[in-house]
């Protein structure tokens, strides 16, 4: 497959191993924030080309998983009502709220689907005219455009029977605040690859600017995230922090500025609660007014319960790198796959998922 | 859930009316064959390029000389230090 088995070569990843265990002569704390970047490090086995020096902790990078507790009850309550068809990407749908999960919802006779696409919601719209279809609109900026492209589609159709449940979020502030907190010493950060195609290399300029963050932007080829480990040693080893794009064939400086202005069309910023690190201003996304009519928590007036998260469950922590895995007391034996308590343990790209299922190779 | 892959387009469709025949590439990759969306795409493609493909939407359109550098940057870092090696040995 072009543009994937280049990027896979045993030899250069070999090679690359190598290279970073010549240059690095101190202990290095490298946060990685997206949960793709994740699962690939584990499911490639990287941590074991790694020079010990070299620790990775993975930060809020699943945002299923940063999706706070109230709002799942608000989606498992909603799929409950008479005449609403719940559209959700798979991740979702196992996460447990305080009352029970989505997959609960369905099992008792809630309508709830999994979609590939928000098209795919907005179709389903058109093909059931007597229900309400809603999609649950979680996603950083990667699926976002993909949101506000289907929206737009909507206005245009005058689709009257289509909503989303707008829970998206967006990745700077979030970084912005992990970086103050005294608890979690990193000196680099693995940028993530597929928001960085939206919203461009230049976009963590400032953590350079007022933290001395080493930054690198990843693909997710094995040999992407090693060069970009390179790079962020590299930058650290000089004592000249910047921002790496190691990712230029996906990634340019200021990113895809189309669906950017697709986003904001449809979107403004509001304060969003995020799990671990709270409410963070300006870190989240709601649907202008032009748009609201799409807003099902404005057409029904939801309103989204505090959050209540599970007893014993360390997932904030662990969503701030301040925890492992399997610093939390349920990890393995209250909580794993089959029967999560927590977010992380339930999506494929939660870090308790990944270490659970890959952490006897570690 | 940000994961995206790159695929190949094998022919482009639509795109003469964005409400009812909005532009879509028949993409492919290990057998695989969908249709996307372009409407996020900053750079329209031909047949032949590759797309990064989200949600059903391509997101970016892969520079293929871009790639190349890519590629190479990491090739030079690797032979770097087989070069040192080398020169180690000598």
């Amino acid at each position: 497959m072009k543009y994937v088995d280049e990027f896979r070569a045993k030899d250069l990843v070999r090679s690359l191993s190598g290279r970073l265990h010549e240059i690095t002569t101190r202990p290095v704390r490298i946060m990685e924030v997206c949960g793709t970047h994740t699962m690939s490090i584990f499911r490639h086995g990287l941590r074991r080309m790694l020079p010990p020096a070299v620790e990775l902790v993975s930060g809020p990078g699943c945002p299923v998983c940063v999706t706070p507790s109230g709002v799942i009850d608000a989606f498992v309550e909603l799929a409950s009502r008479p005449g609403i068809t719940i559209t959700t990407f798979g991740d979702m749908i196992r996460v447990p709220g305080s009352t029970g999960s989505l997959a609960d919802a369905r099992a008792g006779g809630a309508d709830v689907r999994i979609v590939y696409s928000p098209m795919d919601a907005l179709q389903l719209a058109r093909q059931e005219k007597e229900r309400l279809v809603v999609f649950l609109a979680v996603g950083f900026e990667t699926t976002t455009p993909t949101i506000a492209a289907t929206i737009l589609a909507a206005a245009k159709n005058t689709t009257g029977n289509f909503c989303i449940f707008p829970a998206n979020k967006v990745m700077p502030p979030p970084l912005d605040i992990l970086m103050q907190d005294p608890e979690l010493q990193v000196d680099a950060l693995l940028c993530p690859g597929h928001v960085s195609v939206i919203i461009g290399a230049g976009a963590y300029r400032f953590l350079v600017d007022r933290y001395g963050l080493a930054c690198a932007v990843a693909g997710f080829e094995p040999t992407d995230i090693l060069t970009a480990i390179i790079a962020l040693v590299e930058q650290i080893n000089r004592g000249r922090p910047e921002v790496g794009n190691c990712y230029g064939r996906a990634v340019t400086e200021e990113g895809n500025r189309k669906a950017r202005e697709m986003v904001r069309t449809v979107f403004t910023p509001v304060d969003s609660d995020w799990r671990g690190l709270g409410t963070i201003g300006a870190s989240g996304l709601t649907l202008r007014r032009e748009y609201e009519r799409f807003d099902v928590t404005r057409r029904l007036e939801i309103r989204v319960p505090e959050s209540a998260e599970p007893g014993g469950c360390r997932c904030g922590q662990i969503l701030k790198g301040i925890s492992r895995p399997p610093d939390c007391p349920l990890f393995g034996s209250r909580c794993t796959p089959s029967a999560p308590v927590g977010p992380c343990m339930v999506s494929s790209e939660g870090t308790c998922a990944a270490w659970y299922r890959y952490g006897d190779t570690l | 859930m940000c994961l995206a892959i790159p695929m190949q387009v094998i022919e482009i469709k639509g795109g003469g009316d964005s409400l009812l025949d909005p532009p879509v590439a028949v993409v492919e990759s290990d057998g695989i064959i969908k249709e996307v969306r372009l409407d996020l795409v900053d750079r329209s493609p031909g047949v032949g390029d590759y797309l990064i493909i989200h949600a059903g939407f391509a997101i970016h359109c892969l520079d293929a000389a871009e790639a190349e550098i890519n590629l190479r940057l990491m090739r030079e870092m690797a032979e770097h230090m087989v070069e040192e090696d080398n020169g180690g040995q000598s």
